[in-house]
């Protein structure tokens, strides 16, 4: 077993970068949703609508089947790597954050980004304005994209596979210990792996609600 | 979109109704014995085909809980679970000791095996002592994936370790913390070498591995069928199954086991009868 620092800061790591990548995915993406005409957009909308429920284990099994060695990505050398986890996780907090885009986007007024068009507003200063607007939900996206990736274990097992010192992460460390016996443990990790989503979940409401309040005001 | 989701609502539904059925079905009369076993015993599918026999047989409904030697212990200490199938000898003898279980009795052997990649960088293949091999894969710093958790096969990995006078560590030490299929599959995708049991090794598909040592005096897998200390319905049927899994005719049927699927048998018969 690792140190739980250790396995912390991985678990920050993996967790972290994955949403951050999701971000730079998911709110273009679901910008685009919520703006493209709706004839092109209801099936991609489903698509991601449908992927904000998917089985991280399911992930986790299509992109160890990638990345195996006998797999057509199987060169890069990924599997059982950080950079491994990272893509699985990317690819499960994504359609969260582009689906709740998506949805803050289309809560806004509708006629708000008519009277920015009229206003001389062009493509990317409207999208700027009306994700200013949308702040709100735009930072619940991202806590609940880190919240998923933090928590997840299925695709961080199979495609992190828990190697010691290398991508152990918080979630993989407990099932570990509980299939020794030791909850003792596996309580201590757990809390701390509480205490992590917290702190971070704290720092991003704090801003939310700040947003919020000025948006009132 | 209304047909859309009323559409949805049904494929979940009919996906989860046999589901559900199975529960049902599943908790009979007699409520339920809790079988905890090693995930070695479950990964080489012999209780798949005992237990629904079994079950037949003795109208006991028997759930089984695939651990660690360490958890299947453990949950039989707690008391939650009735009956126990394990691989650790001293560890089991510890439990009886602590007075956690009413009987302990032979059931059945296999043996461990050393496998690895197919170029053998250390050199091990055909080697009859495990503990030499261990040696020279130390020696050479091959690539070896290790289970790293409370199973019976990592007990058994430490001990060849210490007979080889090597205290594992470094870069080409992985541990895995998980079950022997998945180390397996860690072993296979990192070309490393691994301690497995037969059964295990032989069932697990997909292995890019070779057998290379097998056979040695220090290889042997001994299982216990435990029954826990305690009282009621569900004991009764643990006392039923322990007897009843070192009877003659189940005796051979393990004996058989695997004999169609992999060509040799997977366990060795120990009980008395």
């Amino acid at each position: 077993m690792d140190a739980v620092h250790e396995v912390l800061g991985r678990s920050a790591l993996v967790s972290l970068t994955a949403t951050a990548i999701a971000l730079a995915l998911g709110v273009p993406l679901g910008t685009w949703l919520a703006l493209a005409p709706r004839r092109g957009r209801a099936a991609l909308a489903t698509v991601v609508n449908t992927g904000m429920a998917i089985p991280t284990v399911v992930v986790g099994l299509v992109v160890a089947l990638l990345l195996w060695r006998s797999g057509p990505l199987g060169e890069l050398e990924l599997i059982y790597t950080l950079r491994g986890m990272i893509i699985a996780q990317v690819l499960i907090a994504t359609p969260l954050i582009a689906g709740i885009t998506m949805a803050g986007l289309q809560a806004l007024p509708p006629e708000l980004a008519d009277q920015l068009r009229a206003l001389g507003a062009n493509t990317p200063q409207l999208v700027v304005r009306l994700w200013i607007e949308a702040r709100v939900p735009l930072l619940a996206a991202a806590m609940a994209g880190f919240g998923h990736a933090i928590s997840e274990v299925g695709s961080a097992t199979i495609v992190g596979g828990n190697i010691h010192g290398q991508t152990q992460v918080m979630t993989t460390s407990i099932v570990e210990q509980v299939g020794r016996g030791d909850f003792g443990d596996a309580l201590v990790y757990a809390a701390i792996l509480l205490a992590l989503a917290f702190a971070i979940n704290a720092l991003l409401t704090s801003v939310q609600q700040r947003a919020a309040a000025w948006a009132r005001s | 979109m209304r047909c859309t989701i009323v559409a949805l609502l049904t494929v979940t539904a009919a996906l989860t109704l046999p589901v559900c059925g199975d529960e049902e079905s599943g908790s009979g009369d007699n409520g339920r014995t809790i079988l905890a076993t090693t995930t070695s015993t479950q990964d080489s599918g012999l209780l798949d085909e005992l237990l629904p026999r079994f079950e037949k047989e003795s109208g006991c409904s028997v759930k089984t809980v695939a651990v660690g030697s360490g958890e299947a212990l453990e949950l039989g200490e707690n008391g939650d679970a009735e009956v126990l199938l394990v691989h650790s000898p001293e560890a089991e003898e510890e439990y009886m000791q602590g007075g956690h279980g009413t009987s302990r009795k032979a059931v059945m052997h296999n043996d461990f095996v050393v496998v690895g990649p197919g170029d053998d960088p250390a050199k091990i293949k055909g080697m009859s002592s495990a503990a030499e091999a261990f040696g020279r894969i130390a020696k050479a710093e091959a690539l070896y994936a290790s289970r790293a958790d409370e199973s019976g096969t990592y007990t058994k990995e430490l001990s060849l370790w210490e007979a080889a006078g090597v205290e594992p560590g470094g870069s080409w030490y992985v541990e895995t913390g998980q079950g022997m299929g998945e180390t397996l599959t860690i072993a296979s995708q990192k070309q490393a070498y691994t301690l497995s049991d037969r059964g295990t090794y032989l069932a697990t598909e997909n292995l890019d591995l070779e057998l290379l040592v097998e056979g040695g005096k220090d290889l042997l897998n001994r299982y216990h069928v435990i029954v826990v200390k305690g009282e009621g319905v569900n004991r009764a049927c643990a006392q039923e199954f322990s007897d009843w899994i070192t009877s003659p005719a189940i005796q051979r049927e393990i004996g058989r086991f695997g004999v169609k699927q992999f060509g040799e048998p997977l366990f060795v018969a120990d009980a008395d009868g």
